[in-house]
């Protein structure tokens, strides 16, 4: 019976204690990489006041806001604006319980035969944090950013999914456990045979997490903070941490998706057979922490989109690219010998 | 503890149960739009949780990523748009409905009869017809395409001319008269 | 498989042409003529297909979905008939409103699509889904004018009713499934055949009617039916009044007497009384109806009760009137409406009975076309629909139904009253009471009218042929 208990809820439980403080303190110290990037590439210094080099700015933000009052607009509707920041990080941290970070089954917490659907289910959720808390907010400027963000996901997870499903038809899983061994079984990085559905899905994923160029949200120019305008101390930290956790997500899930989750490149290769002296884990780390600075790139480089020229990309040019993309890899597959 | 983990399902199935059919009556009894469309919400995450039980995890994905995910966002989209704002306690007069009331109960009736059969009905020899394909156990996902693309591909078909005359329609009624697009 | 896809080629012909359609209309390039060509083509070329594919017997196609027997080739080609028809009338009123024709052709194909679908049909899960493409292709058509209030106000009244008509259809068959454990008619069959009946097959048996009945608007699902007709597109009430409600009918014989016959005992009960209701309250209701739109919404129901009575008697007699009902009742219903829509309305659906006053002394063969379509819809000789009351009548009289043949022959009697008013008002009117407006006579319009009139007199002098091909379509059921 106890051995049940320790397999079943100990050792899970322990698992998901060490993910959520591991986010979390990654959250905290992805804000404070972000700032010394975009300082770096503004030829500004950027935080170095807190400890060494501004190593203790996180820790001083996050108690910042912990111990902030928590206040409540008088116009806003309670119940709501308190569901808002709630539907919003639970969906963010409720899918890493199926992100491989590793091969051996103590790197995930589980491996459930529909992996990338959960991840899609779970994260659409997250959609109602933004919607619900600008609305509840009372505030036009959060109803607006509220409104844009909800057209704006649902318009770009249309294109994400296609471009998902053709790694679906390369891997035949929705397990992404088996879609990093279908890579490994192909020899292969899925991103070659599906280099197009790689960029279609990663300019969505900017987009879903209202992103640079993407962030119209919250464009600070028109709409002061979008949807988190009246939100202040651990609400707003929550929102703050939803956005950070969902775009580690989204790395994670183009890494394991296209980049081969923990493999080495080219995995059967023998030749660089030297670069397994890398563990996995280290692997998948190092192409998340790519994606992760390739954001903080975007956000120092592109202006923001206007909001008809977002739709006009998501649903001229994603979608239609999509589907096409889709339409040939399907048929490249039911070639003879066309299975990667 | 022993009776709590041999009667763990059932507890899951009374509590999904109990959460989906509060939020269907929660729809109908709220004032406020916005509440109603989150009681509709937690009705559809009910739902899922449902499939899940019955084993249709691919079925239960989709009804979050479909129904919670994308229709009930629209549905709030619109709300907020428009901005429906909550009926008023004014007096309602209960006359007119009384012929839907009448066939809201035969309805009903008719399911809780069907209920009541149900109860003192044997459970079927193949308990889960959702992860089963020509006898193999396999995913519900490969199930469910399986069924999908073999016994059933002409309604899907046709299903899918459907959304095309959805898609079609929605456009057609909505597009701006002739005389405002030259304006 | 391939084999398979061959047979579908009228369908297939049908959804390509009407994408195609919707195609052409977004480039932007071609006229309105372009658009009722290809409208055209797309039509007659589904007619040769369906010809070509023929009949198939009992062998059913796509996994027990399809069968592709002689009641499927007639409701098809019956289906693709009244669209070619309802395209020609179309094009005057279109031109009239000055309004975009293409997805108009391409939504009455789609709608067609559905119905040629729900007449070979032999699934419930396939039947619903027809029925749903044909229903949605429908609400849009029926608020195409959208400058129209009326036409607004049909769309939403069809399109709410129509949802909860389909809500309470798929409810019983879901019923029926649980029940049942199938959702094949022949399957149905067997499992309802086998054993006593169960409470949840019995509740499903009739929810499943009462969406069935909602869809051919039988008294007392048939409220939206005056109030759609009125407001839609003149032509479009046209087509819903012959197409969707054969499509309705053709569903309804199928499940009816291929899935629920073992059940025949309940619902006869339960389908003779709404048939006497639905003769006795259409035709009561059409009376006092001032606008002609509305008065023959009323007589299409009351029209429906008639059907019911052939689909009641069931066997070969029942079934083949039936079926040679909705042939005449298209062509003449068809010719009725077409001179509603080339009337020179001067406003939107608002065509008055007395509009028609003194018709006869302007133009003759106008108020004489109309004369035989109103003689036909009232079943007097020597028009079709004297023949198609006949067998209805009789057949229910052979079945047992005596008492329901005396219901429709006193409720025909009282049609005459409010047929022959419009008929007064075109040649008995006596000048300088006002006149009423001209019926326009454009091309399109007039050559579909031609072809109901000749059909109108054809079937009722000569009505054999059509029976003979008819009759082993009447077989389709295990009796």
């Amino acid at each position: 019976m106890n051995e049940l208990l320790w397999t079943y809820v100990g050792w899970p439980l322990l698992k998901i204690l060490v993910i959520l403080l591991a986010l979390v303190l990654l959250a905290a110290y992805l804000s404070w990489f972000e700032r010394k990037l975009l300082a770096y590439m503004q030829i500004r210094l950027g935080p170095n006041r807190v400890g060494p080099k501004g190593w203790l700015q996180p820790i001083a933000d996050a108690l910042k806001l912990f111990v902030k009052e928590d206040l409540t607009p008088g116009f806003a509707e309670k119940f709501v604006f308190l569901l808002g920041p709630v539907l919003i990080i639970v969906p963010a941290l409720v899918v890493f319980s199926v992100i491989p970070f590793g091969p051996s089954p103590h790197l995930f917490i589980t491996d459930v035969n529909i992996g990338v659907l959960f991840i899609l289910a779970v994260s659409s959720i997250g959609v109602y944090g933004i919607i619900l808390g600008g609305w509840a907010s009372n505030n036009k400027f959060s109803l607006m950013g509220g409104l844009r963000s909800a057209a704006q996901m649902i318009s770009y997870e249309v294109p994400m999914g296609f471009s998902v499903v053709t790694v679906l038809i390369l891997a035949k899983s929705l397990s992404l456990v088996r879609i990093v061994e279908a890579q490994k079984q192909a020899g292969l990085w899925f991103v070659f045979p599906g280099f197009v559905a790689f960029l279609v899905y990663f300019i969505c994923g900017v987009a879903e997490t209202n992103r640079n160029p993407f962030d119209l949200p919250e464009a600070e120019s028109e709409l002061v903070a979008g949807y988190h305008t009246e939100y202040s101390g651990m609400k707003f930290a929550f929102y703050f941490l939803a956005e950070y956790a969902n775009m580690v997500v989204v790395s994670s899930l183009a890494t394991v998706m296209f980049f081969g989750g923990w493999l080495r490149p080219f995995p059967n290769v023998s030749a660089l057979a030297f670069l397994d002296v890398i563990p996995p884990l280290v692997w998948f780390l190092l192409k998340v922490a790519f994606f992760l600075f390739l954001y903080i790139w975007f956000r120092g480089t592109f202006p923001r989109y206007r909001f008809d020229q977002l739709m006009g990309i998501g649903w001229k040019v994603l979608l239609p690219v999509s589907l096409v993309n889709l339409l040939v890899v399907a048929y490249f597959v039911s070639l003879p010998g066309g299975q990667v | 503890m022993d009776f709590l983990v041999a009667h763990f399902s059932q507890a899951v199935f009374l509590f999904l149960a109990f959460f989906s059919l509060g939020g269907a009556v929660g729809v109908v009894v709220l004032r406020q739009p916005v509440h109603a469309a989150l009681s509709l919400l937690a009705s559809f995450l009910g739902v899922a949780g449902l499939f899940v039980l019955a084993r249709g995890e691919f079925l239960a994905a989709v009804q979050v990523l479909v129904y919670a995910g994308g229709v009930m966002v629209l549905f709030l989209f619109v709300i907020m748009f428009v901005n429906v704002r909550a009926v008023g306690k004014e007096a309602q007069y209960l006359r007119p409905l009384v012929p839907l009331a009448v066939v809201g109960g035969l309805l009903f009736s008719a399911l809780a009869l069907t209920a009541m059969w149900a109860l003192g009905r044997r459970p079927p020899a193949d308990a889960f017809p959702l992860v089963s394909v020509a006898g193999q156990e396999v995913g519900n996902t490969e199930a469910v395409g399986w069924i999908l693309y073999r016994e059933y591909l002409l309604p899907f078909e046709v299903v899918s001319v459907l959304l095309l005359v959805a898609m079609v329609g929605a456009i057609v009624l909505g597009r701006k008269p002739k005389e405002m697009e030259k304006a | 498989m391939n084999a398979q896809v061959s047979v579908l080629l009228p369908e297939l012909l049908l959804a390509g042409m009407g994408i195609f359609i919707l195609l052409v209309g977004v480039l932007g390039r071609g006229s309105q003529r372009l658009a009722f060509f290809l409208a055209n083509f797309g039509v007659l070329a589904s007619m040769v297909a369906v010809v070509g594919v023929g009949e198939r017997g009992t062998e059913t196609f796509f996994a027990g979905m399809l069968q592709l027997d002689r009641f499927a080739l007639f409701f098809r080609l019956l289906f693709l008939a009244s669209a070619l028809l309802v395209v020609w009338l179309s094009r005057p009123f279109l031109q009239r409103a000055q309004q975009t024709a293409w997805e108009y052709y391409a939504l009455i194909l789609f709608a067609t699509l559905g119905m040629c679908f729900l007449a070979s049909g032999v699934h419930l899960a396939g039947l619903y889904v027809s029925l749903e493409l044909m229903a949605l292709s429908s609400y849009i058509l029926a608020g195409y004018f959208r400058g129209e209030v009326k036409s607004h106000e049909a769309a939403t009244k069809y399109f709410v009713l129509g949802a909860l008509s389909s809500g309470i259809l798929i409810y019983g068959l879901s019923l029926m499934y649980g029940a049942t454990g199938s959702l094949s008619l022949a399957e149905v069959s067997q499992k309802l055949a086998a054993g006593p009946r169960s409470v949840a097959a019995t509740a499903g048996m009739f929810l499943l009617l009462a969406g069935m009945l909602f869809k051919v608007a039988a008294v007392p699902f048939h409220v939206w039916t005056p109030d759609v007709y009125e407001g839609a597109p003149t032509p479009m009430t046209a087509f819903f009044s012959v197409g969707p409600k054969a499509a309705a009918f053709a569903m309804l014989v199928r499940v009816l007497w291929v899935g629920l016959a073992p059940a025949a005992a309940d619902w006869r009960l339960l389908v003779s009384w709404v048939a006497a209701a639905t003769m006795v309250w259409g035709n009561v209701a059409a009376l006092t109806q001032d606008n002609v739109k509305r008065m023959l919404a009323y007589s299409s129901i009351a029209h429906a009760g008639y059907t019911l009575l052939g689909v009641l008697a069931g066997g070969p007699l029942g079934t083949q009137s039936v079926l040679f009902y909705m042939l005449v009742y298209a062509v003449t219903n068809l010719g009725a409406f077409g001179l509603v829509v080339l009337l020179a309305a001067k406003e939107y659906a608002g065509e008055k009975v007395a509009d028609f006053r003194g018709l006869a002394h302007r133009q003759p063969v106008a108020a004489f076309a109309m004369l035989l379509f109103l003689l036909s819809l009232g079943g007097i000789p020597p028009t079709a629909g004297f023949m198609g009351k006949l067998y209805l009548f009789a057949a229910a009289v052979h079945a047992g139904y005596a008492w329901l043949a005396v219901v429709g022959v006193i409720m025909s009697a009282v049609s005459l009253y409010y047929y022959f008013r419009i008929v007064k008002e075109m040649y008995l009117a006596s000048a300088g009471e006002g006149e009423g407006v001209a019926v326009l006579s454009e091309a399109w319009g007039v050559r579909a009218l031609v072809v109901c009139a000749l059909a109108t007199l054809l079937f009722g002098v000569y009505p054999t042929s059509a029976l003979a091909f008819l009759a082993p379509a009447a077989k389709i059921v295990p009796w």
